[in-house]
């Protein structure tokens, strides 16, 4: 035996390497786990110095550019030509941060608007391998990552975080070929699983062929894989057309379109609705501002728990009015000021006594606002604590009475049946 | 004995000189390979052809001229491309050990300092290593990965083109030959 090691000593190590690979591999595939050391390990010594390049490109980017290309202007045209070459090259790299300040924006504005909870992150270098589809980001478990979150941008999915190591994380882009998730198309909601394929379109596989899938229309996640929540959206469809069992839809990745330097890491997912068709694809809801000033009476229903504003404030995830909602009045509110100002210099009480004060006489000129409910600016407290009782049942009319018809009116703060 | 058989004797044809490194030129020159390939693609798509990685198993193995080195050397610079892939570890260590290995055991019978020879030497490496790579993800790791033979020769050939002054360039950092 020792004879036949020493004579073929390079084939047993090489053998020897051979075996302790596979069995590596072996054990990878058999129990579905990683050799975390060795990986924790690689990557905390390959980040750092891959942090350490993208500091000196920050720093010496703008002194190459500088230096190197305005030297080739200045030899091709004299003075004249050197300025505009500056100019461009300013204006380049002007653009260049509005354009890096415009993502970050984007990107911090769609994590403000999105149900879910995310995080952003930069990209800081590829896998290896020529044909690798993943990334890595500057984020790791240190700063929540986990494993299966999804990645993505305002203007859709970018793959999955596929391991998280202490200073960065493995991302396996929608384009990889192991890639899946749970798409629905947005115009007839026909369900498929998005597939990668190693290049830059994706396909969705498992659509019957007598299902309605339309060239341009746009597919989002269904979040039945758990990883993506709903609602985002994935691409339009670039080529539809029937398979031999199953339809053949290509799909435009819209997460990829524009570069990947920034991205979000949804650290707690909330599922949320399949946009209607004609909608933009964008994960974001676009708020209108507030509309101006209504009338004179504003404030009122800021601290009216009976107000549109308040009401919204009786649900849990809403907030406190603000003076901005207060702004936002309607008919009612001001009708409702109204009979307040006249209940008070008549002095009569909503709801006690059987007598309703005279509508048709003209209410004093506006007040301070009423005092206020301690619970009524709180939000919850509303829901439990009515500051206006219900109005008294109407006293009978009289048909000669000017008031009548206004008593007929209901009463402010209640909404008459029938009406929504 | 004449003067021309003692020249001989102390210095030995090329096809039989083993080249040293300093240690730090095993750690940092693989370690920039990699470096290279995970950080430059982003920024240079173009230029994700590049196996610099294999390149650099292929020399050293070249001017080791020692089997077991060769593979030694494959082996740790694939684990460590294994480790920041997606795949599990040992699919590019296996692949790369191979490399080692052959690329040594070939330097054993030709003179590898020659220009044609490593041109040659790096284009059929790229191939082999690509071909293992896809024989190994497709029977141990069942990955359906399409192969194109047009591509695969296109980019041999290109990172054939990279190596010979890349060889050049690291023929440089041999402190000594015996």
């Amino acid at each position: 035996m020792e004879t036949f090691l020493s004579r073929y000593r390079n084939l047993s190590v090489l053998l020897l390497l051979i075996v302790a690979q596979l069995l590596l591999l072996a054990y990878q595939v058999k129990s579905n786990q990683d050799v975390r050391l060795i990986r924790v390990w690689a990557v905390t010594a390959v980040t750092p110095f891959a942090r350490l390049v993208e500091w000196v490109r920050d720093g010496t980017g703008g002194l190459i550019s500088d230096y190197i290309l305005l030297r080739d202007v200045r030899n091709e045209n004299k003075a004249l030509r050197e300025e505009l070459g500056r100019t461009r090259v300013e204006n380049y790299f002007l653009k260049a941060e509005l354009a890096a300040a415009d993502r970050v924006k984007a990107l911090q504005d769609a994590q403000v608007k999105m149900p879910s909870k995310t995080l952003i992150a930069s990209v800081i270098g590829t896998g290896t391998g020529s044909n690798s589809r993943v990334v890595y980001i500057n984020r790791g478990s240190t700063a929540g990552i986990k494993r299966s979150m999804a990645v993505i941008t305002p203007e859709g999915i970018v793959g999955k975080v596929i391991a998280a190591y202490p200073t960065a994380s493995l991302v396996m882009l929608v384009t990889e070929q192991n890639f899946a998730a749970g798409v629905i198309s947005q115009k007839n909601g026909v369900r498929g699983i998005l597939r990668g394929q190693g290049t830059s379109v994706l396909t969705v596989e498992q659509i019957l062929n007598e299902s309605k899938v339309e060239q341009g229309e746009w597919f989002y996640t269904t979040g039945e894989d758990r990883i993506f929540p709903r609602g985002l959206p994935v691409g339009q469809v670039k080529l539809a057309r029937p398979g031999r069992n199953f339809m053949e839809v290509q799909i435009q990745p819209s997460g990829l379109a524009s570069g990947i330097d920034e991205v979000l890491v949804v650290i707690d997912g909330v599922h949320g609705e399949i946009p209607p068709p004609g909608t933009p694809p964008s994960p974001g809801v676009q708020i209108l501002p507030a509309p101006p000033k209504a009338g004179p009476a504003e404030g009122a229903a800021a601290t009216d728990p009976a107000s549109p504003d308040t009401a919204a404030a009786t649900h849990p995830a809403a907030q406190p009015p603000s003076p901005a909602a207060a702004e936002q009045r309607t008919d009612a509110d001001r009708l409702k000021e109204k009979y307040r100002r006249i209940g008070e210099a008549q002095n009569h009480v909503y709801g006690a006594g059987r007598r309703s004060p005279d509508f048709t006489k003209a209410p004093p000129p506006p007040g301070p606002p009423p005092a206020q409910n301690p619970a009524a600016g709180q939000p919850g407290a509303t829901t439990t604590a009515p500051a206006q009782p219900p109005a008294a049942p109407a006293a009978k009319p009289k048909p000669d009475t000017p008031g009548a018809t206004e008593r007929s009116k209901p009463p402010v703060g209640t909404i008459p049946p029938g009406r929504p | 004995m004449s003067e021309f058989d003692d020249r001989l004797i102390a210095d030995p044809p090329r096809k039989a000189r083993v080249s040293q490194f300093r240690p730090v030129v095993w750690l940092v020159i693989p370690l920039i390979a990699i470096l290279f390939q995970v950080y430059v693609p982003r920024f240079v798509q173009s230029l994700s052809y590049l196996e610099l990685p294999l390149l650099v198993t292929v020399y050293f193995s070249l001017m080791r001229r020692q089997p077991i080195a060769g593979g030694l050397i494959g082996a740790a610079i694939g684990l460590a491309q294994d480790s920041l892939s997606q795949h599990p570890l040992g699919v590019f260590g296996i692949v790369m050990t191979l490399v080692g290995y052959f690329a040594a055991s070939v330097s054993l019978r030709f003179d590898v300092e020659n220009l044609a020879l490593r041109f040659m030497l790096s284009f059929l490496f790229f191939l082999f290593h690509r071909f293992f790579f896809w024989l190994i993800s497709r029977s141990l790791l069942g990955l359906e990965m399409d192969i194109e033979l047009a591509q695969m020769v296109i980019l041999g050939f290109l990172n054939a083109v990279v190596a010979i002054p890349l060889f050049f360039i690291l023929d440089r950092l041999r402190t000594e030959s015996r």
